[in-house]
């Protein structure tokens, strides 16, 4: 996974609550066996009428958002199913950090396995941002080992947990780190403990 | 005596593998279950890191997403074809159990797990579907993970996890004639909003709860995702273990009386402590109908669409949600025709749902323009309602009887709701696009449901007052 550490890009607002799973990558996209190729797909149904033409009506086809790669969404960003393929399709569109007031607690996990960095913030400043974003070209810059966003205006710090901010900054892969733990996994299957389960086999 | 504990801090001390500080816990995993659509990465990531499964005997696959209900071993789309392909040979070369398209034991993960007697009480279980928390019905913490942790619960039976928040959501009184486990998660959904419960896992109490069956602690729990909880549980007591009793991958004899032990020790203590605790009265909830774009967009049948003009707060969404479901403010729920209606998913397809809406259908005709579907959760209910003549009462009344999968709870196969087309379902999701690009959904119990098949539009199931059950 590549890490990340600062990054400064072109903010998109999409200013709408709920944003789930399934509008950011609707499910006849869910079919392929590969993990790129899915920033095609990305709020497919938002983005394109029946025919595959353009939706006017839809912000991220505002040519003014064109390599936009900060999103800003509304409360409880990235609900509803657990499908990876939304961080896949978030991250290959090209987007590298997500700011919202709320997020779904499966969809804020997946992002850190994507080097996707979410940042949860008040909703009055995500709504600020919101606002700058909306009127006219706006860019921040990101610093993930200070824990800041600054606009060169307006300077606001984030929460992260010091386990998810090692990963991204180190770009782990999660399971190399898991497996030199390795004799304690056996360890605790070798006690046995927990409530006595059969296998299955 | 060490202080009274929930039965979420007991699983979870349970299965802490490590702990160290400024790290989130190691959690061991006890069953990780797969579907062919959020595994082929997982399987693909072991194989480029040289990986193996590391307790296949823990771990158990299915075929339930794209699988066709009709014409089972007809798949026409290539895509759909290539995943369930890529499944099977994943399990043959990592040596994990699958029930494939034409297994006795195929079905929707979520009802196959507890059929088979895999999910237990006290257990830990994943998979890669936010529907998992089903299995917590069981006292089990379950919860959805995405492909990443897949691979990582398969090459390591463990998950990194930090203790989550735990919420007492208490349900006193009793429902009333016609009010199911489905109108009770709706309504708790649509009183407290869908993002209550983010962050903790939730354990349903009281004696609404303590009365229903374990097929309606499945339906409750199913939804607890739709409330934002990845996990939500309910403690074990007789009822469970009763359900237990004699499934294929439970123990027997004086080992099933050991692990009842054990799985009645995990209940919550008395005077336990939850970081957050919600009441509601049974006896106040009606059958729901959701009218909007998300599950805590529903009122009682009895009711209207609301009137965005009244309401403070989200007004944009609302005006959006009604405008997608091509409706209008204030418009009565009875008044809201359908076109379709769907009898199935992991929330609502089990033997007593198909039962409950059989005793509504029985000697009724589905109504003119209407298409209606019943999926049975799994192989095995399909047969044991069959033996039953549940199949017979609602072909006759003009239903299709279809075979096991998800089918139009997301309409990965072929069964979909056209653009613009208005559905019942019994499934958990009413979100745009969700049964079908521009799909309409409103979410209802097995019962309501049927009765909006025979009507055209939705009724108050409970003038059925001589069929519908306490």
């Amino acid at each position: 996974m590549e890490p990340i550490k600062q990054h400064r890009g072109l903010v998109y607002p999409l200013d709408r609550s709920n944003v789930d799973t399934d509008q950011i990558i609707p499910k006849q996209f869910l079919k392929r066996i590969e993990r790129q190729g899915f920033g095609q797909f990305l709020f497919y149904n938002w983005r394109f009428n029946e025919d595959g033409t353009l939706r006017e009506d839809f912000s991220l086809n505002d040519p003014k958002y064109d390599g936009a790669s900060v999103l800003v969404g509304g409360e409880n960003f990235g609900c509803g199913s657990s499908r990876e393929h939304a961080p896949w399709a978030i991250q290959d569109y090209g987007f590298k950090v997500v700011i919202a007031p709320s997020f779904a607690d499966i969809f804020y996990n997946n992002c850190f396995k994507n080097g996707i960095l979410p940042i949860q913030l008040p909703k009055p400043v995500v709504d600020q941002l919101m606002e700058k974003a909306t009127k006219e070209k706006y860019e921040v810059k990101v610093d993930l080992e200070k824990q800041i966003i600054d606009d060169g205006d307006l300077e606001v710090s984030f929460d992260i947990q010091s386990y998810h901010k090692e990963m991204l900054l180190n770009g782990w892969d999660e399971i190399a780190v898991t497996l030199t733990y390795e004799d304690k996994i056996d360890q605790y299957e070798k006690q046995n403990k927990g409530v006595k389960t059969l296998g299955i086999s | 005596m060490s202080h009274p504990k929930t039965i979420v801090e007991k699983i979870w001390d349970q299965h802490v593998v490590h702990e160290e500080e400024g790290k989130p816990n190691l959690l061991y995993i006890d069953l990780h279950l797969i579907h062919e659509v959020t595994s082929p990465q997982a399987f693909e990531g072991l194989r480029m890191a040289g990986r193996k499964v590391r307790r296949p005997d823990r771990t158990y696959a299915t075929m339930d997403h794209n699988v066709p209900t009709i014409h089972r071993n007809i798949i026409k789309d290539e895509v759909s074809k290539k995943q369930m392909e890529t499944l099977k040979t994943n399990c043959e070369e990592f040596g994990v159990r699958l029930a494939d398209i034409n297994h006795p034991d195929q079905g929707i993960v979520h009802v196959i797990g507890p059929e088979l007697g895999l999910t237990q009480p006290g257990k830990t279980i994943v998979c890669g579907d936010s529907h998992t928390s089903t299995h917590g019905a069981f006292g089990a913490l379950a919860f959805g993970i995405g492909t990443s942790e897949v691979e990582h619960v398969l090459a390591t039976q463990s998950l990194w996890q930090a203790p989550p928040k735990t919420l007492q959501v208490n349900v006193d009184g009793v429902l009333g004639t016609g009010v199911t486990a489905k109108d009770l998660i709706l309504a708790i959904i649509g009183k407290y909003g869908v993002r209550f419960g983010t962050g903790h896992v939730i354990e349903y109490t009281g004696e609404a709860v303590r009365n229903l069956s374990m097929e309606e602690r499945m339906t409750v729990c199913n939804m607890s995702i739709e409330a934002g909880a990845r996990a939500g549980l309910i403690s074990p007591d007789a009822t469970t273990i009763d359900y237990m009793r004699g499934k294929r991958y439970v123990p027997e004899g004086k080992d099933f009386d050991e692990a009842a032990e054990q799985w009645l020790a995990l209940a919550s203590d008395e005077g336990a402590e939850y970081d957050q605790t919600l009441t509601i009265h049974a006896d106040e909830i009606e059958p729901q109908v959701t009218w909007g774009t998300n599950p805590s967009q529903c009122v009682p049948v009895g009711g209207r669409v609301p009137d965005p003009d009244s309401i403070e707060e989200d007004r944009d969404g609302i005006e959006r949600a009604i405008e997608y479901m091509g409706l209008e403010a204030n418009q009565s729920i009875e008044s809201i025709p359908v076109e379709h209606v769907f009898i199935g998913s992991c929330t609502n397809s089990r033997l007593s749902d198909l039962r409950k809406a059989a005793e509504i259908v029985r000697g009724g005709r589905v109504h003119e323009g209407v298409r209606a579907l019943v999926v049975p959760g799994s192989k095995s209910v399909k047969d044991a309602a069959e033996a039953e003549g549940l199949d017979t009462i609602f072909l006759t009344a003009g239903f299709e009887w279809r075979d096991a999968g998800c089918s139009m709870c997301l309409a990965m196969n072929d069964d979909i709701v056209p653009p613009g087309e208005r559905c019942a379902s019994t499934s958990n999701r009413n979100f745009e696009g969700r049964q079908g690009n521009g799909a309409r959904t409103h979410l209802v119990s097995p019962e309501m449901a049927a009765a909006a098949a025979l009507e055209g539009h939705f009724v108050d199931v409970r003038k059925y007052a001589s069929t519908v059950g306490g």
